[in-house]
């Protein structure tokens, strides 16, 4: 294969690759940045600030297992040569908030096997079911008025007019902002975690579905009204049917939405679930084990959206667009 | 070839005009305006608009690009309201749309959530029949257009022709007074489309319906249609009602028939006015040969 249809098979504008390339590039995507991790880890003169203690010599504030800095080291040893001490040991390390990817991995594993440190506190997997159920109740309540608010919005001109210079305005105001507030009234435990989670997602689902709303075919509608439809019946029976292949899809952009305000609304009132864990961790300076939630977080939202990807295309197979993507 | 008179008919078509005009009237339409109100100003889209079209009649619409044979359609349909005048269905106006009048559209507008028998099952639904009645009505209907064996395939599935056959289904399965049509077969190639034509005729001839039918396609307007209405543009007035002479049944063979090369010779006068023509006529230069790089010349 010439160079030239090698590379307009990977570089075609806007088409398709086979699916085994898809399959490449998708595996790529992940192996790329957990290469140059690798890289900055396992190669000793690539980055490397920083010196680990094995003997600590005449020095006398060096440790065994201290982690100095690179020139400090450096000065020390000169220090030591010339008085004709003993000369510190050590190897290139990286910082203490860089661990290497072997060190995350297992503890990803020992994180949920080991005991919690304190009588009272959490177990991994408990913090994060605290965490879920409040995404969980965030998103939920978001939805139960933002999306028929959304769809009411995008099929009625007066209830648009009437919420979404409002929606429009509040939608800037940063959620986070309105944590003090929500603690005064809700109390110091999941209610104002909750709050903020609603208030960071509400305002875009309510914008975002009425236009989804919005976009629906109009000659859907005139054609139902010519076979006798009426006002009502025409919410139900076409607006919402026909628009419900993007509503979904909004809402997975949602719940993504809706899983960034997590970590903000758990440092709210009393810390708690995967934030109090990932604090936790990092004031004993178990930067694996931060690095370890930091993915489990990751790892749940993805499959989440992979899973309701699959479901969708399930759901709606009569959706052209939906079944071309990905 | 020296062609007869558009005017003159045989004395079988006589007879037919004689038996449609003795006919319930079903749709009149009585100066009727319209006028579009923009941020542009305003724009005169039908100027006293007058006919009336009778039971089991076939009328075509046809007009030039913009003359607002949509704009009528859409207000017969109740889909726009009208500026000024009436349209009467059975002698009530028409007031919104409503399942007496179905329509047809050019884009394709079945429910892609829903099945081909669902689509038809639509109206009657709508209309709140029962489930397995609409499902009866649905079925026969999709046999006439002949497409029983899709019942249950999906409209992204199906071919243009084939959506616009499901589209015929729908809207004749509530059973209107007149089938309004706009320009359904323009989407489609012309194998397909001369298809259609045949089709549609065949099911008019079976059942009790009456239809306006838009089209810009004269040759589709003259196989089809029992009169023919032409539009004017700017503003749309009616130019003339002409009533087709050629004899039905229709086939394709009387595409080069006497009358109907004479009802095209009109039709081609009225919307394309000799004068016009002469106008429209691109001026190719000479001096264009430089552009060509080829030594062997084309002609
Ligand atoms: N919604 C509208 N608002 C303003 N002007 C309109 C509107 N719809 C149509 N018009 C104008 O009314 C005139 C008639 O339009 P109409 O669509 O009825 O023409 P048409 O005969 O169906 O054209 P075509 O053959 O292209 O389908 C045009 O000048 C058009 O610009
Ligand atoms: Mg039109």
């Amino acid at each position: 294969m010439s160079m030239f249809s090698w590379f307009s098979g990977w570089f075609a504008v806007r088409q398709e690759l086979t699916p085994n390339r898809k399959k490449v590039i998708g595996i790529a995507s992940f192996l790329l940045p957990i290469l140059v991790w690798c890289a900055i880890s396992y190669v000793p003169f690539i980055w490397h600030p920083m010196v680990m203690i094995e003997e600590p010599g005449d020095v006398d504030y060096f440790q065994v297992d201290m982690l100095i800095d690179k020139n400090t080291f450096a000065e020390e040893s000169a220090n030591m040569r010339a008085a004709h001490k003993a000369i510190p040991q050590g190897y290139p390390a990286n910082p203490i908030y860089l661990p290497a990817p072997h060190e995350v991995a297992k503890a990803l594993y020992t994180a949920f096997v080991t005991p919690p440190a304190q009588q009272d506190g959490q177990w991994l997997h408990q913090s994060l079911w605290h965490s879920i159920q409040i995404i969980f109740w965030g998103f939920v309540i978001s939805s139960l008025i933002g999306v028929p608010l959304g769809i009411l919005s995008g099929t009625y001109t007066a209830i648009s007019r009437l919420n979404e210079p409002f929606v429009e305005f509040f939608r800037y105001l940063p959620a986070p902002a309105f944590g003090a507030l929500a603690v005064a009234i809700l109390g110091i435990y999941d209610g104002p975690k909750i709050a903020v989670i609603v208030i960071g997602t509400f305002f875009q689902q309510v914008l975002v579905i009425a236009n989804t709303t919005r976009k629906l075919d109009y000659s859907l509608l005139e054609a139902a009204m010519t076979l006798g439809t009426n006002k009502f019946k025409l919410l139900t029976h076409v607006v919402i049917p026909g628009i419900l292949p993007d509503l979904y899809r909004d809402q997975r952009i949602l719940l993504g939405w809706a899983w960034t305000y997590l970590i903000v609304s758990e440092l709210i009132g009393t810390s708690s679930g995967i934030t109090w864990f990932i604090t936790q961790q990092a004031r004993y300076q178990h930067f694996d084990n931060v690095y370890a939630a930091i993915f489990i977080i990751g790892f749940i939202g993805l499959g989440t959206d992979l899973i309701l990807a699959q479901l969708g295309k399930r759901m709606f197979a009569w959706d052209k667009s939906a079944n071309k993507e990905s | 070839m020296h062609l007869p008179s558009y005017l003159t008919q045989s004395d079988a078509v006589k007879t037919r005009f004689d038996q449609l005009k003795s006919r319930e009237v079903i749709l009149e339409v009585k100066d009727l305006t319209k006028v579009y109100k923009t941020a542009k100003g305003e724009t005169l889209a039908l100027k006293n608009v007058n006919f009336k079209t009778h039971r089991r009649e076939f009328v075509c619409v046809i007009g030039a690009s913009g003359c607002g044979k949509s704009t009528l359609i859409r207000i017969l349909a109740g889909l726009e309201p009208h500026t000024s005048g009436e349209v009467l269905l059975d002698n009530k106006p028409v007031k919104g749309p409503g399942r007496d009048r179905g329509m047809v559209f050019q884009g394709y507008t079945l429910f892609p959530w829903l099945s081909v028998r669902k689509n038809v099952m639509f109206g009657l639904q709508m209309n709140n029949i029962g489930r397995e009645e609409a499902e009866r009505e649905a079925d026969l209907w999709l046999e006439l257009v002949g497409l029983d064996k899709f019942a249950h395939a999906y409209p992204h599935e199906l071919s243009g022709g084939m959506k616009q056959r499901v589209a015929i289904a729908r809207a004749l399965v509530n059973q209107p007074r007149i089938l309004l049509m706009d320009e359904p077969f323009g989407a489609l190639d012309a194998q397909t489309r001369a298809k259609m034509q045949a089709h549609l005729l065949e099911i008019w001839r079976n059942i009790d319906i009456t239809i306006l039918f838009i089209t810009h396609d004269l040759d589709e307007a003259i196989y089809l249609a029992d009169r023919i209405l032409v539009l004017k543009a700017h503003p749309g007035e009616v130019q003339e009602l002409i009533e087709v002479p050629v004899s039905r049944p229709r086939s394709a063979m009387q595409f080069n028939s006497p009358e109907f090369i004479a009802t095209k010779a009109r039709l081609e006068a009225l919307i394309h006015p000799p004068k016009e023509h002469e106008e429209t006529e691109i001026p190719i230069q000479q001096r264009m040969i430089r552009f060509v790089n080829v030594q062997d010349n084309v002609e």
